[in-house]
């Protein structure tokens, strides 16, 4: 066989063909779904962070006009089971269970204690405010370390501790050990802002009923369809098969949709219950209490070195931030960083604890990057501090102890393989487009001025590890389900194409990359294909779209399915050319006899040969269709080099991105276009961490920072222009060689950018600027260096 | 969110509009370009019975000179200001800080008279009025009063319109030959500003003759530094002008809140006039 799979499509920046109807909002939003009879549901939520939950009274809702029916968390137990947590990261975790609506106490600000449900959202709205509920105030539960003090009060006093979990790992030599024998050990903390995702499109959820057989239809702005489906049955108890769950188109998430949310199951409790169709939509100010947040995190990071510069050793104690209750991968996000606390540098012993504590905030889970952007964070920024205390280039440091390319494939201290990559490569390439010695000059000059407007220079060669996952590792993680991911590609009569994948986009393009993957292995117009999406009815298999997964697992099962395609396409082909199939030659979507090149079937004339099935070779099953679940060997690993410059105006704190370049190699590249743009988002949402985004609580556990207007989230025109690049070291992991890139500029330019920040400071004895790097903190980190300098002298 | 439900009346001319306020006693909000009261509805932070939309009252918009002064109808949008030749050319630190109003979305739809009248110190207007010497000019069921903007602004989102009152117009006199500028610190673009300073200067011989210093979100109110002015007036070189804006932040009582702190916001009010009074007198 010589096929020849000629690259038309994969490597091509096609315009995106999902655009056209996304960005002019002519599609199934969930919110803007219809159907005869529906009602809204509003969700009344607890203004209060803790408290035991008295009296409620939904009766005067029910007198408000339009109102028709209400329901407290008592009238709905009946119906509604504990939300899942699919990961329960250790066998003595500590568990609660989570109630979709609050029954006997309220454990954030934003927990639901009851629902109405109205004829338009106005009624509902207006309805919410009669139900009568009584609060019996408990204490906040705030901060993470005084919460695991023995007296402190608890979030679940069930329980008996705010302590869900301690997950350590020890590999290598011991800490102690190298610490023993280091020259030099820098130790920090670190802290990990909540952050409050911001999907373009708020959540949504609309369950239409067919009472007659029991089914019912869920619509929901979710990331995991296929996940939600299975969790649905088990909270509500609608068996798996009477439910269809449908993510229609979905604008974004940032993993703030890889959940089953209590809306979710109440909206189907509330159809069930009436037998009429309901929707809920969130409003942005109540998705800030009511979606997960991100991040939450008190890093302490310790590192041992030769006084040359050689790493011997790391150690990493986490005190993470649950919120008040488990959801899906909850605890599982800081474990996912756990292994990428080394990033790409070799050592010798490597020691972490996470300890999940609880607290009376809206529940953490996964956002962009999901412990793997707090793991480079702390990792990067370390190494900034051990280059400084050495006298070294943060540069030269990183080189010393890094992975060289001829050392690939390697297994790192936390047990990873790295299959592939080229540090040096990438770094070469960013320190050229930044023009990095010429700032560094340009740094040292204004230092030397004593200028009030000082420049920074901040580094992150980082990777992270994506595709996820191996399903073996994931039994190791104690993770409920597995990592494969589905795609089966149907040949219609006509010779067109749809390709049904597992995956669920929410913005990423995934269509029209899928269809490059399928045109090219079919040898098909990427017009010609369909990609078919969201449904569990028509896309009955798979495990959705996060971590970086999709074109990983789900690409490559598209590109194993196709490949399938074409392999039963040839018997049919082989047949009606009277040829053995080793004769056969495919090019372009053309099966040919070697030697006779009039002797030709297109695919698509196979298609619909195979529909009519006249004359198909002896025994064969008259379709080639095919479909293909991959289970990846491993995870992904891009990589690349991040360079910042930061000018901080020392007298009012205001740090200014002056440049901004990035190197990523993120394997083989299906659309240019779309790795550009998930690199820009991605570093837009880096950069929001390190200078912009927190969600603040005050004392009592009210989220200050609850609308936009004190939620800072940047804009394009607070960002500064981007200069990218790639390298190209495919990956060895799958057929396609692609590594993932929807979370690498996110994992890899905060640490840039508050590593430049610090660099500017230096001269003044700043080591640290905690994040946000927010003007004032700024300020008073130089202002506080210098008074610590003049009290020294 | 939702707003609770009110009632909408839209008048075709200011006299109906009024009788409209009168009406309705204390329980009417004007809606203009909505761009401060719709979010306020949404919240349900404002409880109206009676929005009064006076969007399409064509007499409210334009701008036009009166000899010396300037006069802006209300409804004007912070673009059409923007834009505007005779607001360029008589009022430019008006334009220069319009310019820095959140975004072009916003500035298509809010409106100058909208603004003001929502009093809110965090806003980049007010200051810049106050800077101005404006006056503002109040319709009422017994006709139009002029209100000096140095008592137009009573505290924290509160004018001095009585509830059956309408602003109309914005006078501005003419700061022709003053230089100007507006110094707005603010982490993004769509932010409010955690404190600006608009300043204007009229030179006299290289020297700083008059100064004139408005503060945005340094207290309850759009303040003027009225000690730094004082020390402004003949001030000459850039020494002298750090020396006066020292005294920047006397007499107010800047915000806590989320994005900065009293002590942060007093620091940045002496920065930021110093910046904004020497950009002024370099710019013209």
């Amino acid at each position: 066989m010589t096929d020849q799979a000629v690259a038309r499509e994969v490597g091509r920046s096609r315009l995106r063909k999902e655009d056209a109807r996304l960005i002019t909002g002519q599609t199934n939003w969930t919110d803007n779904i219809q159907v005869t009879g529906l009602l809204q549901l509003a969700v009344l939520r607890s203004p209060m962070a803790h408290a035991r939950i008295g009296r409620v009274d939904v009766s005067p809702a029910l007198d408000r006009p339009g109102v028709v029916a209400a329901f407290s968390g008592a009238d709905l137990a009946d119906g509604l089971g504990s939300l899942p947590c699919a990961w329960p990261v250790t066998e003595d975790i500590v568990l609660p269970g989570h109630p979709p609506i609050a029954v006997d106490e309220v454990r954030h600000a934003g927990d639901p204690v009851a629902v109405v449900v109205a004829r338009d959202r106005y009624l509902a709205a207006d309805a919410l405010e009669a139900i009568e509920v009584d609060y019996e105030p408990l204490p906040p539960v705030l901060d993470l370390e005084a919460a695991l003090a023995d007296d402190a009060p608890l979030v679940h006093a069930d329980k008996g501790t705010n302590r869900s979990y301690v997950w350590p790992l020890a590999t290598g030599e011991s800490f102690a050990a190298v610490r023993e024998r280091a020259e030099v050990t820098v130790k920090r903390r670190y802290h990990q802002q909540r952050l409050i995702p911001n999907a373009m499109e708020p959540r949504a959820v609309v369950v239409t009923p067919l009472a007659a057989s029991g089914e019912y239809t869920v619509y929901s702005a979710t990331q995991i369809p296929h996940i939600l489906r299975i969790m649905l049955a088990t909270v509500t108890g609608v068996p798996e098969h009477k439910l269809r769950v449908i993510a229609p188109d979905v604008g974004g998430g940032f993993g703030s949709k890889l959940q089953v949310y209590g809306e979710e199951a109440i909206a189907l409790a509330v159809a069930r219950r009436l037998g009429r169709p309901v929707k809920w939509t969130e409003s942005r100010s109540e998705g800030y209490l009511a979606t997960h947040h991100g991040r939450g995190m008190i890093q302490d990071v310790e590192v041992a070195a030769t006084r040359e510069g050689r790493l011997l050793g790391l150690k990493v104690d986490l005190i993470a931030d649950m919120g008040a209750y488990l959801m899906l991968v909850t605890p599982g996000i800081p474990i996912l960083g756990a292994f990428m606390y080394p990033g790409i540098y070799k050592m010798d012993a490597y020691e972490f604890t996470c300890t999940g504590v609880f607290t009376t905030r809206t529940p953490t889970d996964a956002y962009r990057g999901a412990g793997r952007p707090e793991a480079t964070f702390a990792i990067e920024r370390i190494m900034d501090e051990l280059a400084a205390e050495l006298g070294l280039d943060p540069v030269e440091l990183r080189r010393r102890n890094w992975i060289r390319h001829e050392e690939f494939p390697y297994t790192t201290i936390a047990g990873l393989t790295y299959d592939s990559g080229d540090y040096e490569a990438a770094t070469d390439k960013a320190l050229a487009l930044f023009g990095y010695d010429g700032l560094r000059a340009e740094q040292r000059e204004r230092n030397a001025r004593g200028d009030t407007v000082r420049l920074g220079i901040g580094v992150s060669t980082f990777t992270e590890m994506c595709g996820l996952a191996p399903s073996r590792v994931l039994r190791d993680l104690r993770y409920g389900a597995g990592g494969w991911e589905a795609a089966s590609i149907r040949m219609l009569p006509t010779g067109k194409v749809e390709v049904v994948t597992g995956t669920s986009p929410h913005g990423q393009g995934h269509e029209t990359c899928w269809s490059q993957i399928a045109a090219d292995v079919l040898g098909v117009p990427f017009e010609d294909v369909e990609v078919v999406h969201g449904d569990t009815r028509s896309a009955p298999q798979g495990m959705d779209t996060y971590g970086s997964r999709s074109l990983a697992v789900g690409g490559e099962a598209v590109h194993r399915a196709a490949t399938r395609v074409v392999d039963k396409a040839r018997k049919v082909a082989a047949h009606l050319l009277e040829a053995s199939e080793q004769d056969l030659d495919f090019t372009d979507g053309v099966f040919s006899v070697k030697g006779s090149p009039e002797a030709r079937r297109t695919i698509q004339e196979i298609a619909f040969e195979t529909f009519s099935s006249h004359d198909l070779p002896d025994g064969m099953e008259p379709t080639i269709n095919a479909e293909y679940l991959v289970d990846p060997e491993n995870f992904s690993y891009p990589h690349g080099t991040h360079l910042c410059a930061v000018e901080v105006d020392t007298e009012t704190g205001m740090a200014r991105i002056r440049s901004y370049v990035c190197v990523d190699d993120v394997g083989r590249v299906v659309n240019p276009m779309i790795v550009e743009g998930q690199v820009h988002g991605g570093l837009a949402q880096g950069i929001a961490q390190a200078l912009y985004e927190e969600a603040v609580y005050d004392d009592e556990g009210n989220l200050v920072s609850g609308t936009m207007t004190d939620y800072l989230v940047p804009s394009a025109v607070d960002l500064p222009d981007f200069v990218t690049d790639r390298t190209e070291t495919p990956a060895a992991s799958n057929a396609l060689g692609v590594k993932g890139v929807g979370e690498a500029g996110t994992i890899a330019s905060t640490p840039a950018v508050v590593n430049a920040v610090v660099d500017a400071l230096r001269p003044f004895g700043v080591l640290d600027v905690r994040m946000p790097c927010t003007p004032e903190r700024i300020w008073q980190a130089v202002r506080s260096a210098a008074a610590g300098k003049e009290a020294a002298a | 969110m939702i707003p609770a439900a009110f009632e909408y009346t839209r008048p075709e001319s200011v006299d109906e509009a009024v009788r409209a306020l009168a009406a309705a006693g204390d329980e009417a909000k004007v809606l203009a370009g909505g761009q401060s009261l719709l979010p306020l509805l949404r919240l349900r932070l404002a409880f109206p019975e009676l929005v009064v939309d006076v969007g399409r009252i064509p007499a409210l918009r334009g701008v036009r000179e009166d000899g010396g002064t300037l006069v802006i109808g209300a409804l004007t949008t912070h673009h059409d200001v923007l834009r505007d030749p005779l607001v360029r050319r008589h009022a430019g630190l008006l334009a220069a800080a319009t310019q820095t109003v959140a975004d072009p979305a916003v500035r298509h739809r809010g409106t100058l008279g909208g603004s003001l009248a929502h009093a809110d110190p965090a806003g980049d207007l007010p200051a810049v009025v106050l800077a101005l010497d404006g006056e503002l000019v109040v319709a009422g069921p017994n006709g139009r009063r002029t209100v000096a903007a140095g008592d137009f602004f009573v505290d924290y989102l509160q004018s001095a319109l009585a509830p059956d009152e309408l602003l109309v117009e914005v006078r501005l006199p003419k700061t022709d030959g003053w230089g100007f500028h507006y110094e707005k610190f603010h982490r993004v673009a769509q932010a409010y500003a955690i404190v600006g300073v608009a300043a204007l200067v009229r030179r006299d011989d290289g020297r700083i003759a008059e100064a004139r210093v408005g503060l945005t979100n340094m207290g309850s109110t759009p303040l003027r530094a009225v000690a730094a002015e004082r020390a402004l007036a003949g001030a000459d070189g850039p020494d002298a002008v750090a020396r006066a804006a020292e005294l920047a932040a006397e007499g107010t009582r800047p915000p806590q809140d989320v994005s900065a702190s009293p002590e942060y916001r007093t620091h940045l009010a002496r920065v930021l006039t110093r910046r904004a009074v020497l950009a002024a007198t370099e710019a013209r």
